[in-house]
């Protein structure tokens, strides 16, 4: 809803997809807010594939990574982890470190982030530091003059543990007499982005929950019923692993501690964040704290608040009396900054002869380690039209660092179990697997993208399962995404006009790498008739109006709107400055080419000429994201996407190597469709690495982490990347100025579960677990051999 | 990683005169770089062989066999045409290890020489049997990668792609130290566990390898090498097989079935070669040596399934061998 003491305005919206057919709505928007934009056909700048406007800053090496800061006489921080899963810390002795060479610092860590602690404080452990819960958990840290002076002073921090039972498989954890993470009831607080799960829920042993119910509210209709009156019923059960995130740029910050106020430089995905972090964390004005982010090496939901690592630099600049960087190394990363929370999950389907559904019944035991968070329900909530449908997850605590959101939380698990368990009611069936979905997915959107991306496939040519001679089977599957249109309503723009003609726009958001600097380039670009190119943008401060945190696929939807409102605004006032000049009213002053005309023709100036009007040396507005546009009918809208994929399995090696993608996507009004491809390229190859390579291997005996390099943990690299073909459709709703969408997660909900479901359309064997590695996979065809010969 | 001293040596003989005890070498420094940062290797100096000239040169041909400096990189092993043409498997094994970044800087001798990668190895929070400590943790803990041979003691892999194709061309390294030169094969040069848990082969610490040595082909001979790994990119493999088929009409002579990836010295599948001797390679015939091949494997709780793709892989090499490819 509108805000009530603020003028308003009805506007009619073309709604509808592009290419299909458009029907009306009216809209009451705010007064100040710009007229509507029409379809991108109609636009110069905005649905242009437009080049990253950093990409040679990038490419070259100037653009300034929080890694890259260098300050004068800053010093270099390192933390030391925890060597043991559990133990109650007895003394920490820190006096050789302290006189080791060019040591500055030295700080214990009092307040542990990022982990659930205990609820009823008086039942934790009595221990005069945080207990250690998982090997790698930061204890203390180190400043001194160079990083390798550090390293080797933080090695002369000497621990006394007592050390304590552990466990870190969650199937042991769940057995009754397991050794407990927590002695009692434990809660982490959410993070942005969708991570932590919800608080104040029941708990046994290491088990939190199950909960029933998600995100959108409680159980739909009685699952009892609807799978009384199925005429199938399928059942899966499917586990999924622990991935971490592996941004290219770890977690770290440069901390500047001032008597006036504390200066951070953070890789970060929300400047703002950070800053309210530090201030709580400080006792500070927010004001005082001032958070950058000029450029970021990468971030999929574990980069939001101030971190561990925030918090100790901080503390280490304040006693050193000098600016102290902190970028966590590659295993500490691993160990501590994060993780996808794995899955167990029991999946029942029914369904109608005619495919439709009857019931959704999901038991999922997830552990995000020493987090919670673990759900993986959305997709079963929230995917399909079905009467009734019950979740049912659990957090189990296991001795391992604590999950975070991770692009999509629980998305990617949740998908490819249903995603499995719908192909399967489609076979039992016998209808094809879209035919079934276009049943029982009324969404105009999808239907559009299951039909866009069939026929760019080649659905119709689709073989039966393990129809090749030979080996190496090749198959053909399909997978839907759903995520969710969540707007930061904390998003705010600045747009100037100096008097040379020159345009800047401020905001604290920060760039993550999915290319917000230039979406907002486009966009104040199209209003005001120049080239994305003209605009300088400035972003990742929070010296400039606050921006939202990128999580959640909120970005552009949240601030383009705040920046084509801003720029419509300052528009406005040069309009007026000129309008007598060029003989009409401000209204009729219009701006396209680098040109300011009137609507009826006749006069007309290049913007730099009107900017030669302004009274003062600079003219500026700002805005702020404004609520959704509605008539009081508009549902919360969902995203989504249809990825189909093509496969190869050697099932003489169990090698699958993904051959080709075809994704489908819609994220509302795409502002930068080249930027949008990017980042489903990105969502598809993460996805395929989750789904065939990566895995945090702990140690079964010692509870350590194996794995914690990117050499032995598995990634995708060019060989296994397949050609990727993106579609994007358009789709118009009129849900703000821009109304754009995101694109990053949903872009890899869909990819593990398609590329299952190929698997299976290649071999007749279903992978119910992941990465699908040749074990398994050879596994799985040796199992399936033996129950063929037993029938 | 530690600080230490830096020696640039431009002769063997300046090389020998700088090594000891806590001296380390370094050729390409790929192996040793990542020892150095995960703290496992604090060596007092580093004496650098890679500037020793004339060490760096690939001489000979299919009738004389292969004289290769240890300071060939592997990049260059993949692309001389007389290795690629004649010596296949060992321009293959060289050419698919690691990534080409790497392949630019690895030098054949650092290759041979490179430390395992079992991963309780590679991590300073293990102190493992075959870094002094009591317990061997892959045995009852992580192990899919590791050894279905010769894996009671240590059940590391040996690393080397180079090892695995040099002991099936029968192979042999020069080693020169203060006493002057020997010469041994590849196949005595890797040792195993049993024999000293702490290292792979029987370089003497005061020796450097200065030659890398592949005798003549019979001709008729042929060679091929595979590695499988779970992906391509900057990984290692999970089988590996070289081999080399030598026939006198269609009838197989001598075969040589060499594994790597699979115990923790190039593992030579004795039963396998046998089985060939005197059938035409084909299908059949390739088969029934890969089972044998396996025969004994001892898999521990988590590689099993390597039994099975060398089975395969196996099957597969000898098929390429023989021209099938
Ligand atoms: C991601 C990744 C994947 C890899 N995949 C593979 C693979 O698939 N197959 C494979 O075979 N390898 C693989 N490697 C390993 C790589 O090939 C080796 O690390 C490299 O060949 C080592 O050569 P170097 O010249 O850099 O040796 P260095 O690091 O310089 O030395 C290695 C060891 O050899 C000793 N040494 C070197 N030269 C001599 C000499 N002349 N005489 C005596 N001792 C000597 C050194 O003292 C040291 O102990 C991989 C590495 C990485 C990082
Ligand atoms: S396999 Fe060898 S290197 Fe690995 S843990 Fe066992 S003893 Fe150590």
């Amino acid at each position: 809803m509108q805000d009530a003491t603020k003028p308003t305005r009805k506007e009619k919206f073309k709604v509808g997809i592009a290419g299909g057919s458009m029907t009306e709505v009216e809209y009451e928007i705010p007064a100040s807010e710009p007229p509507v934009l029409p379809p991108n056909a109609e636009l110069s700048v905005i649905g242009k594939r437009t080049p990253r406007l950093d990409g040679r800053l990038k490419v070259t090496g100037a653009a300034r990574y929080t890694a890259d800061v260098k300050l004068p006489g800053m010093l270099h921080g390192r933390v030391v982890g925890a060597t043991v899963p559990h133990a109650r810390i007895r003394s920490i002795d820190v006096s050789a470190a302290e006189k080791a060479p060019g040591v500055r610092a030295v700080y214990v860590h009092e307040r542990l982030m990022g982990s659930a602690v205990v609820s009823d404080k008086t039942k934790e452990l009595s221990s005069n530091y945080p207990i250690v819960r998982y090997a790698g958990q930061p204890i203390a840290a180190v400043a001194a003059t160079t990083p390798q002076a550090a390293e080797d002073a933080a090695k002369l921090v000497k621990i006394d543990y007592e050390v304590l039972p552990f466990v870190v498989d969650a199937d042991d954890a769940r057995k009754p007499g397991a050794p407990l993470v927590f002695p009692a009831p434990a809660d982490m607080a959410g993070t942005a982005g969708g991570g932590g799960g919800p608080a104040g829920v029941p708990q046994t042993g290491n088990v939190r929950g199950p909960v029933k119910g998600g995100m959108f509210g409680p159980p739909r209709g009685d699952v009892g019923k609807g799978f009384t009156e199925a005429d199938v019923v399928v059942e899966g059960e499917f586990r999924t692993q622990v991935q971490t995130h592996c941004p290219l740029e770890t977690h770290g910050v440069v901390a500047d501690w001032k008597a006036d106020g504390l200066t951070v430089y953070a890789s970060t995905q929300g400047t703002s964040s950070v800053r309210d972090e530090l201030a709580e964390v400080f006792g500070l004005p927010k004001t005082q704290v001032r958070v950058i982010t000029e450029f970021m090496g990468g971030g999929f939901g574990a980069k939001f608040g101030a971190g561990n690592e925030g918090v100790l630099a901080t503390h280490l600049s304040k006693k050193a009396g000098a600016p102290v960087k902190l970028m966590l190394d590659r295993r500490t990363e691993h160990l501590s900054a994060g993780n996808r929370p794995s899955s167990h999950q029991i999946l029942r389907v029914g369904a109608k002869k005619d495919g439709s559904l009857t019931a959704i019944h999901l038991l999922n035991y997830g552990t995000a380690g020493v987090g919670t968070g673990a759900g993986a329900g959305g997709p079963a909530q929230n995917m399909y039209d079905c009467p009734a449908v019950m979740t049912e997850e659990a957090d189990v605590f296991v001795n391992a660092g604590p999950a975070a959101a991770f692009r999509a939380p629980g998305h990617p698990q949740g998908c490819f179990a249903l995603e499995q368990v719908i192909d399967e009611v489609a076979e039992k069936l016998n209808i094809d697997p879209l035919a079934l979905r276009d049943k029982i997915d009324s969404n105009e959107a999808r239907r559009t993208e299951r039909r866009l991306g069939a026929e760019r496939v080649g659905w119709s040519k689709r073989k039966a399962p393990g129809s090749d001679a030979g080996p190496v089977k090749r198959g053909l599957g399909v997978a839907q995404s759903v995520w969710y249109r969540f707007t930061d309503m904390d998003s705010s723009c600045e747009v100037r006009i100096t008097r040379d003609g020159s345009v800047e726009l401020l905001s604290g958001v920060q760039d993550i790498g999915g290319g917000i600097r230039t979406a907002l380039a486009q966009v104040v670009a199209e209003e005001l008739g120049l080239k994305a190119s003209d605009i300088t943008i400035r972003i990742g401060d929070t010296a400039f109006p606050n921006g939202p945190a990128s999580g959640g696929s909120v970005t552009t939807n949240s601030i383009t709107p705040a920046a084509r409102n801003a720029a419509y605004l300052v528009k406005m006032q040069l309009a007026a400055l000129v309008a007598t000049d060029l003989g009409v009213p401000a209204a009729d002053v219009l701006m396209r080419a680098g040109k300011v005309e009137a609507k009826t023709g006749g006069k007309s100036m290049t913007f730099r000429q009107a900017a030669k009007h302004l009274k003062t040396e600079q003219i500026s507005s700002l805005a702020t994201r404004s609520p959704n546009y509605s008539d009081g009918k508009r549902v919360f809208d969902k995203y989504g996407g249809v990825q189909f994929v093509e496969v190869s399995v050697d099932t003489e090696t169990g090698v699958i190597h993904v051959d080709r993608v075809v994704a489908v996507h819609d994220c509302g009004r795409p502002i930068n469709p080249l930027g949008v491809e990017s980042q489903v390229n990105g969502g598809v190859l993460q996805g395929i690495s989750y789904a065939l390579y990566e895995n945090r291997q702990l140690d079964r005996n010692t509870g350590l982490m194996v794995n914690p390099n990117l050499e032995q943990y598995k990634i995708l690299g060019s060989k296994e990347t397949p050609v990727i073909e993106t579609i994007i459709i358009e789709e118009y709703r009129g849900r703000s100025s821009t109304d754009a969408g995101g694109i990053g997660e949903p872009a890899t909900v869909p990819t593990a579960a398609a590329i299952a479901n190929a698997v299976y359309n290649a071999t007749g064997v279903r992978m119910r677990e992941i990465p699908m590695t040749p074990a398994r996979v050879l596994a799985a065809l040796a199992a399936a051999r033996k129950e063929g010969a037993r029938t | 990683m530690n600080a230490f001293e830096w020696v640039n040596a431009t002769t063997v003989d300046e090389a020998l005169g700088q090594m000891g005890s806590t001296s380390l070498l370094k050729a390409g420094g790929v192996d040793v770089l990542d020892r150095l940062k995960e703290g496992l290797d604090a060596p007092k100096r580093l004496v650098n062989i890679r500037n020793i000239k004339g060490l760096d040169r690939i001489e000979g041909d299919t009738a004389t066999g292969l004289r290769i400096g240890p300071l060939v990189t592997l990049a260059q092993l993949d692309v001389h045409p007389v290795v690629r043409q004649s010596f296949t498997a060992l321009a293959d094994a060289a050419g698919h290890a690691a990534t080409p970044q790497i392949r630019n800087m690895a030098t054949a001798g650092g290759n041979l020489l490179q430390r395992p990668r079992c991963w309780y190895f590679r991590s300073r929070d293990f102190h493992c049997l075959k870094k002094g400590g009591e317990t061997c943790f892959a045995q009852k803990g992580e192990n899919q990668y590791h050894a279905i041979f010769r894996n009671d003691v240590c059940a590391i892999v040996h690393p080397s792609a180079l090892g695995t194709a040099l002991v099936a061309l029968g192979g042999s390294l020069e080693l020169t130290g203060p006493r002057g030169k020997r010469v041994v094969r590849a196949e005595e040069f890797f040792t195993l566990p049993a024999v000293a848990v702490d290292r792979e082969n029987s370089l003497g610490a005061d020796e450097i390898v200065t030659l890398i040595v592949v005798p003549p082909l019979v001709s008729g001979s042929r060679s091929a090498y595979t590695k499988l790994g779970e992906k391509e990119s900057f990984d290692w493999p999970i089988a590996e097989v070289a081999v080399v088929v030598e026939r006198s009409g269609v009838n197989v002579s001598r075969a040589s079935i060499v594994l790597g990836a699979a115990a923790p010295v190039p593992y030579r599948a004795v039963a396998a070669e046998k089985v060939l001797v005197g059938k035409p390679l084909d299908d059949a015939s390739a088969r029934t040596a890969a089972k044998a091949a396996l025969e004994g494997a001892t898999p521990l709780s988590g590689n099993g399934y390597k039994t099975t793709l060398f089975e395969t892989v196996i099957r597969r090499t000898l098929l390429e061998a023989g021209g099938a490819k």
